[in-house]
């Protein structure tokens, strides 16, 4: 028989993610910090709406590009938070989650031997988009003693003449990094003197804790060349909604849609609905959740430090990223032993990139109590390593 | 700081000072020096604990009274009030806009202790005019929070 895949599909390596999540569902008694996703319900009123329009029989299509109601919103919302406009007719597309506008944004730019710039650690399906959409992944290694922002040097020397895209993942998962405006306004420079364009994956924009988010669209001459990507699922705890968005200029707009019209059809329906009421009447919600993050954010800073564990300030989404360095072995070693040994899962760093190696990335979508449980764990494990190692 | 450390311990007035500190970024003499001194200004007013008495061997009735009032020259509503929160089955007294004048919680043992209240405490009050007594059936909520067992988890241990 002849082989039925795809050279391209084959090449592409699993998720570093899926091997150590097959170790974590063997246990049954482990407790996990591992998650990518909040620990609230979606909010009752915006579930509620769903609901509603459930009820009421809206059950069918939307058009291509989303409710035209639901793509109003996400401009007054982008105007009110950002400052930024969008014509919600023609420069706005409605997708299943931010994923699928990542893929499909890829696809729409790229041409076989475009080269993609791609900071890491960051997550983990840019890489892999970019070669389905034919591109050529050039990984950017960020680096820890700058916080894990992107800086214009390395942007600088990462552009060659085949780069046509830039990936910019802030507020980061994993680092939890953050880029503010001068830090932007660096970039951008960059950007423009080259003339390529910004994928901006903004989807934890509103998970910052200092300052307010900005979005590099919004900076002089960069909205005709970026596509800002945002959603639903981490802002207003929607992850299951699968529901998310593209902006930018309308030609690249145009063919995104296309995509995803015979790719997709439409995103969910009951989703959209949920989706405008989140925007009309979640900000409280997206406050409450906030504050409650920044605390634990906080709260496991705190801790990491007090165990002498060397840990920069994130500033963003909802992710610690310590490092572990001092014990001499490598991310997986430690989160394998971790977990054999104090039953506690976390995700090694290198799952999102090379460069992530003695880091873990450490989630704080978990209650307190949760939280407290695991970081005394934590500490004892580190206690008992460095008893190791001193022998 | 004080609103963020008021929403923390609302919820949860047992936190400790380390954590408390910890999770607003601050130091814990920082904290402490505050909540003494929203105590002392009345706004932190005690530190109670929330109980689901259906849940215990004990019985309790509560009753929601909504009392209609006649009030008095020069003193409004406040006197009458008095007289019914000096009470100490008497858990809270709102002043309420509305068909009644006073919403009254009342907690008793029994549903006759409270009509016992009702009828030779409350309704002998000279300003008392009427009142309707609602017995709690069920307590589905309280204080923002639902009476029922928690849920597990249900996320996947590991996500991107």
């Amino acid at each position: 028989m002849r082989n039925p895949l795809s050279n391209a599909v084959t090449e592409i390596k699993p998720s570093g993610i899926r091997k150590f999540f097959d170790i974590v569902s063997e246990m049954k008694d482990a407790i996990s910090l591992g998650v990518g996703e909040p620990d609230f319900d979606t909010p009752w009123h915006i579930r509620a709406e769903g609901i509603h329009s459930l009820e009421k029989g809206k059950t069918f299509y939307t058009s291509n590009s989303g409710l035209m109601d639901l793509r109003r919103e996400i401009c007054n919302y982008l105007k009110r938070k950002q400052g930024i406009t969008y014509d919600p007719a023609k420069e706005v597309l409605i997708t299943v989650g931010g994923s699928e506008a990542i893929d499909i944004g890829l696809r729409a730019m790229l041409d076989p031997g475009d080269e993609v710039l791609i900071p890491q650690p960051s997550y983990v399906s840019y890489e892999p988009c970019t070669v389905l959409a034919g591109g050529v992944p050039v990984v950017i290694n960020l680096k820890a003693e700058n916080e894990f922002r992107l800086t214009a040097k390395e942007l600088e020397d990462a552009i060659t003449e085949k780069t046509k895209v830039l990936i910019l993942p802030f507020p980061n998962n994993p680092t939890g990094a953050i880029m503010e405006k001068e830090d932007l306004e660096a970039i951008a420079e960059v950007v423009i003197k080259h003339d390529i364009f910004v994928m901006s994956d903004e989807i934890y924009s509103e998970l910052t804790y200092k300052g307010e988010h900005v979005s590099i669209a919004a900076l002089p001459g960069m909205q005709e060349r970026t596509i800002l990507i945002n959603g639903f699922s981490k802002a207003y705890a929607m992850t299951g909604w699968r529901l998310g968005y593209a902006c930018g200029p309308r030609v690249i707009l145009q063919q995104m849609t296309k995509i995803h019209q015979f790719a997709i059809m439409c995103a969910p329906t009951t989703s959209q609905y949920a989706a405008i009421e989140a925007l009309k009447n979640g900000d409280d919600d997206v406050k409450m959740m906030r504050d409650a993050y920044n605390q634990r954010r906080r709260f496991l800073v705190n801790a990491f430090r007090e165990m002498g564990l060397e840990c920069f300030e994130p500033y963003g989404a909802f992710y610690v990223f310590p490092c572990i360095k001092e014990f001499g072995m490598t991310s997986d070693e430690f989160a394998t032993r971790f977990l054999e040994e104090e039953k506690v899962a976390v995700v090694p760093g290198t799952a999102f990139g090379d460069c992530g190696e003695g880091f873990l990335r450490i989630s704080y979508a978990y209650s307190l109590e949760n939280l407290k449980v695991a970081i005394g764990r934590f500490e004892r494990f580190v206690k008992k390593l460095r008893e190791e190692q001193n022998k | 700081m004080r609103n963020e450390l008021l929403s923390i311990i609302e919820k949860n007035s047992r936190i400790d000072l380390k954590e408390l500190a910890a999770m607003l970024g601050v130091g814990e003499i920082e904290v402490a020096n505050e909540m003494a001194a929203m105590e002392r200004e009345g706004i932190i007013c005690g530190y109670h604990t929330l109980i689901n008495w259906e849940n215990t061997s004990d019985e309790k009735v509560t009753a929601l009274i909504e009392v209609s009032v006649t009030p008095q020259t020069g003193q409004g509503f406040d006197t009458i009030a008095e007289k019914i929160y000096k009470y100490s089955e008497v858990r809270s007294v709102y002043l309420i806009s509305g068909k009644y004048d006073l919403m009254v919680i009342l907690e008793g043992k029994s549903l006759r202790e409270v009509s016992n209240f009702v009828s030779e405490k409350l309704s002998a009050l000279d300003a008392v005019l009427s009142t309707a007594t609602h017995f709690i059936l069920k307590k589905y909520k309280d204080h923002g929070t639902i009476f029922k067992t928690k849920t597990d988890d249900e996320r996947e241990m590991i996500t991107p």
